[in-house]
């Protein structure tokens, strides 16, 4: 059976139209998910998307990791479930302690809104497999707070452990290793700052965040066929 | 009986909040003020506002209502409209409801020469947007506002609100707002304080809209000593629809409520209509004047405003709401007033309903609040708790306010402010009388009187420039500094960004059905031009963004406008607005373009002097099919490059009021160039059909084949400029040849393309077709930008200098002082 994708809406976030649209765009289909809910029971996989999750008010994540939907992802994470943070979801995970680090404000500490390059340097995560480490893809960032910074021991482990999944070919932002997206040791959740979404149409320049998408749905599609829905997702 | 005034004290536009009054181009159902006297030169404002002291104040009603703002005969005529004494809160209510912000009294008479009426044209000047069909159900609403004052005492929250403004007009439509514009003018950046300025207001832009999740998709930006003490931060917004949750800013049906959405009531912005642009700048805007009418500018809360979109959206999609009016200048007693006018009705406020950020506010005070992220909802009393349960979903404070009254059977409806729904009254007047029945001037207009000699100064007759490839680098400045602070592409439909002729987007938006359709946007302004010759200036800004809009294959369909003036009691401003406005009338009957919406500024003016007329027009275009991207501003390699259009009545370009003139040379003077409207639309119709075709990816007759590669207009700049940002955007040199002279390499006549074209024999068999003169002036290659005998610059070297202005001057420079 097709995969139940959650995209998890917090007051404030932005981006969830859009993660539905390019879901749809690739055969799939994924609801929203209001913060409030604190069941993803159903769900094969969780999307959190891009925007100001309670107006990124204190510190961006630093309230939406109160939202009772992020333990229900906490959850689905820690049964293996597919789970991605774009852009403001990274940051919320990073607050949920569901990835390390953190992100801070860009060097220069100017909002940026462009394309850039960016290459996949793992392929073994639920946003990147199947994609071979050192292809460059046109994604576009939206972030104020798109600084990755960790300890480190963190960033030791990290690239010891192969879990850098994506870097900026240029150093857009000052972020550590130019990270643009990591992943947890059990490789099913996945923070990205780029918007793979925003490059999902020929019309708006780039179509290679479908590759990411598409990996991130085959994932969930592997995680549907394992798991067997016992009723209807919860709204 | 209209109004002549030789002279008069009264209050501004351009307060703060976006949609205090209506939309202002054209009228319907202006009344004059009766009973008016005319001159009767009263002595200046006295313009102390609102402020606690009003509801307290132990004075005579003439002391009172002077520091409100109103002359002695509009309190003459509030007399006659009670027929007795008005009270204090009711001299607030009129002395906001009748500042020149809520009223365009000084505007009205002239607003009427603007076409309105156009075929797809669904709501047109006088509510809170224009709205337009866009076919397949859909429609596009668009509003312009001006948020110049609070800006420039307060840069980032004075355009955060701005922004925060105009996507209320919008939504209260029960549009989805999807793109934001913003149009700014500062003095040079040498000057730290514009530095300043511009800083703090791209950073409040940036900040709210992205914030509120709306892209910002375009804009201008434009420097120039004239905006120093008075910069200029106009906001154009766009918002999709179906046609069927199309929704009026009115109240109907006795008994049903009046719910506010949203914030609290503060204190913060009271007398912004009325106070804070009572009046131009005194000069001294770094001084203790600037400081203490910062508390007049409010504060903007983007995460509340983004809540009170979705649940108002949401209240609309489910049919329970009746009307619904945004709350901005003047606050509750324009959204209650003119919901109650609009229907036809009375209404009921309980200022002890209305929920309040801090203690001891007066009810006139209460009534006026402009606080920001409030929205003013009729609803049935049987759908009230399904829309307290939207809102509460949202985290969206709803409180019932008031309550709308049949009119009494001998009169208009009656708007009361109570204590208490069964309290005291502590106001009771027609509700009309605050927005409709407001006066209505006509001010005296004089040509200045030293125009004649300005026009006659020609900058033709100036030396040549030594070195034109030098002064064409100093006219480079790539934007993308501002830009690259906004979202401009959330929602995913942004096809072109800002940097192009104009945004390009698909007409799509949540809640609304995808088509293949799409939209192109465009606002221009020349306040060069307009400074000498306000009548052909502002014909030409609304022939340039029509040709702007083309050049992204688009179908020009509407136009608003933002009317940025000086002091209207100066009878050379009020004939700048005279003859701009005929000018604009000229090019939309010409264009064949209805003006849906505009706002008018008055009180540009600091130290006395008057920033030059600025109107903005903003330019809707529709295309019917877009699955391709337009070819934007570039060259391709080999292709050969094609001007589309000639100066009108021949002759070399004009340099009359021209970029090079002003810029490098300092010359402020001349005649300016002609534009023939009849040449222009041909031109217009031409270009939007070929890159029409394009986007389309249909070939018709052979259209497919002449080959657009990329295209820009002729403006700033002129053939120049407009050939060196085509090679900046695409990294292709050009050899360019048959140009004789500097006039004709940086005059800017209207109403010419610079096209590269891989098949130039056909493109100009279509020009000639058309009528559109055409002409082959050389070839796109290599890396250098040639134009034989003036200039001859490597491409790399103008990157360098376009890509630094920006930063050079707002990052280097501000970090080194």
């Amino acid at each position: 059976m097709p995969p139940r994708i959650a995209v998890v809406v917090y007051p404030g976030t932005n981006c969830e139209h859009d993660v539905v649209r390019a879901m749809e765009r690739l055969g799939a289909s994924a609801d929203l998910v209001w913060h409030g809910t604190s069941s993803l029971a159903g769900y094969d996989a969780a999307v959190l998307p891009g925007g100001f999750a309670h107006g990124d008010y204190l510190r961006p994540g630093a309230l939406a990791r109160f939202s009772p939907v992020t333990a229900a992802v906490a959850e689905l994470a820690a049964a293996g479930g597919p789970v991605v943070g774009i852009c403001n979801g990274f940051q919320v995970l990073t607050e949920a302690g569901l990835l390390p680090g953190a992100l801070q404000k860009n060097r220069g500490l100017r909002f940026i809104c462009e394309t850039v390059d960016v290459e996949v340097s793992s392929g073994d995560s639920v946003l990147t497999a199947g994609i071979a480490p050192g292809t460059r893809l046109r994604i576009p960032i939206n972030h104020f707070e798109g600084n990755y910074t960790c300890d480190h021991e963190t960033l030791a482990g990290l690239r010891a452990e192969d879990r850098v999944i994506a870097r900026y070919v240029d150093d857009v932002n000052g972020s550590t290793d130019r990270i643009a997206g990591i992943c947890n040791p059990g490789r099913n959740v996945v923070g990205l700052m780029p918007h793979p979404e925003r490059a999902s149409d020929p019309l708006l320049g780039s179509e290679d965040g479908n590759a990411l998408l598409g990996a991130f749905l085959g994932a969930a599609t592997r995680v549907s066929g394992g798991s067997s829905p016992a009723g209807g997702p919860a709204r | 009986m209209d109004v002549d005034l030789a002279m008069t004290d009264e209050t501004p536009t351009d307060g703060p909040g976006a949609g205090a009054g209506s939309s202002a181009a054209g009228t319907a159902g202006d009344r004059a003020a009766d009973g008016r006297g005319g001159a009767t030169g009263l002595g200046p404002a006295v313009g102390t506002g609102l402020g606690p002291a009003v509801g307290t104040a132990v004075g005579t009603p003439p002391a009172l209502h002077r520091a409100l703002g109103l002359t002695d005969d509009e309190l003459a005529e509030i007399r006659r409209v009670l027929g007795r004494e008005p009270n204090r809160v009711e001299l607030a209510l009129y002395g906001v409801m009748w500042s020149e912000h809520c009223s365009y009294k000084s505007s009205r008479i002239h607003l009427r020469r603007l076409p309105t009426d156009g075929p797809g044209v669904l709501v047109g000047p006088g509510e809170n947007a224009g709205v337009i069909d866009a076919g397949d159900g859909v429609a596009v609403a668009v509003r312009i506002e001006s948020h110049n004052h609070p800006s420039a005492i307060e840069p980032k929250q004075g355009a955060a609100t701005g922004v925060g403004g105009i996507l209320r007009d919008i939504f209260t439509m029960g549009a989805r707002p999807i793109a934001v514009m913003d149009p700014l003018f500062f003095g040079g950046l040498e000057d730290a304080r514009q530095r300043w300025l511009v800083e703090g207001v791209v950073a409040g832009i940036s900040s709210y809209g992205n914030s509120v999740g709306v892209p910002t998709v375009g804009g201008e930006l434009t420097f120039d000593p004239c905006y120093a003490l008075n910069p200029l931060v106009n906001v154009l917004c766009l918002g999709v629809l179906p046609v069927d949750r199309l929704v009026l800013g009115r109240a109907t049906g006795a008994g049903n409520l009046a719910v506010l959405l949203g914030s609290r009531t503060g204190r913060d912005g009271i007398g912004g209509v009325s106070v804070l642009a009572s009046a131009g700048f005194d000069g001294e805007e770094d001084g203790a004047g600037a400081a203490a009418k910062r508390p007049n500018v409010q504060v903007g809360d983007p995460y509340e405003e983004k809540r009170l979109i979705e649940a108002c959206l949401e209240l609309l999609d489910a049919g329970l709401v009746v009307g619904i009016q945004d709350l901005g200048g003047a606050g509750l007693v324009c959204a209650t007033s003119e919901t109650a006018a609009r229907g036809g009705v009375g209404m009921d406020v309980d200022v002890t309903a209305v929920p309040l950020r801090e203690e001891g506010m007066t009810p006139d005070e209460i009534m006026t609040s402009e606080s920001q992220e409030r929205m003013l909802a009729i609803v049935t009393p049987e759908h009230l708790a399904r829309v307290e349960a939207v809102c509460a979903r949202w985290e969206v404070r709803a409180s019932v306010v008031g309550r709308v009254t049949e009119p009494p059977p001998d009169g208009p409806g009656v708007l009361r402010v109570l204590d208490g729904f069964d309290g005291a009254e502590l106001a009771a007047v027609p509700a009309g009388s605050l927005s409709e029945d407001a006066p209505l001037y006509r001010r005296p207009l004089l040509r200045p009187q030293d125009l004649d000699a300005r026009h006659a100064d020609d900058p033709g007759r100036l030396p040549p420039p030594a070195d034109a490839g030098a002064d064409l680098l100093s006219l480079l400045t790539d934007p993308s500094w501002v830009y690259r602070q906004y979202d401009h592409q959330l929602f995913s439909n942004t096809v072109v960004g800002p940097g192009g002729d104009a945004a390009v987007l698909r007409l799509a938006a949540p809640g609304v059905r995808s088509t293949d359709r799409g939209l192109a946007l465009s606002t221009d302004s020349n306040p060069r031009w307009c400074a000498l010759d306000p009548r052909s200036g502002a014909a030409a800004i609304v022939a340039e963004a029509a040709l702007n809009v083309a050049c992204a294959g688009a179908r020009p369909s509407a136009v608003v406008n933002c009317l940025n003036f000086g002091n209207p009691e100066h009878p050379e401003v009020m004939w700048q607005l005279s003859e701009a406005i005929d000018g604009m009338s000229e090019a939309c009957v010409a264009l064949g373009l209805p003006v849906i919406g505009g706002n008018v500024s008055f009180y540009n003016e600091s130290g006395g002097h008057d920033i030059d007329p600025t109107p903005v027009v903003g330019v809707v275009g529709l295309i019917d099919e877009l699955r391709a991207i337009p070819p934007g501003i570039r060259l391709t390699p080999g292709s050969s490059i094609v001007v589309l259009g000639s100066p009108a009545g021949g002759g070399p370009a004009s340099l009359a009021g021209s970029r090079w003139a002003v810029e490098v040379r300092g010359h402020r003077h001349g005649t300016p160039p002609p534009i023939d409207l009849a040449a222009h639309r041909a031109l217009v119709d031409l270009v939007a059909g070929l890159v029409g075709d394009q986007v389309a990816r249909t070939e018709r007759q052979g259209a497919g084949k002449t080959g657009v590669g990329g295209i820009h207009d002729v403006s700033g700049g002129g053939i120049a400029v407009a050939l060196a940002e085509m090679a900046l955007g695409s990294g292709i040199g050009f050899e360019v040849s048959g140009v004789a002279d500097h006039r004709e390499l940086f005059g800017e006549s209207p109403s010419r393309v610079v096209v590269a074209t891989t098949d130039p024999e056909v493109l100009l068999a279509r020009a000639g077709e058309a009528g559109v003169p055409a002409r082959v002036i050389g070839v796109a290659r290599g890396d250098r930008m040639v134009v034989e005998g003036l200039v001859d610059v490597a491409l790399e070297d103008a990157r360098a200098v376009w890509r630094h202005r920006l930063p050079g001057a707002l990052d280097e420079l501000a970090a080194s002082s």
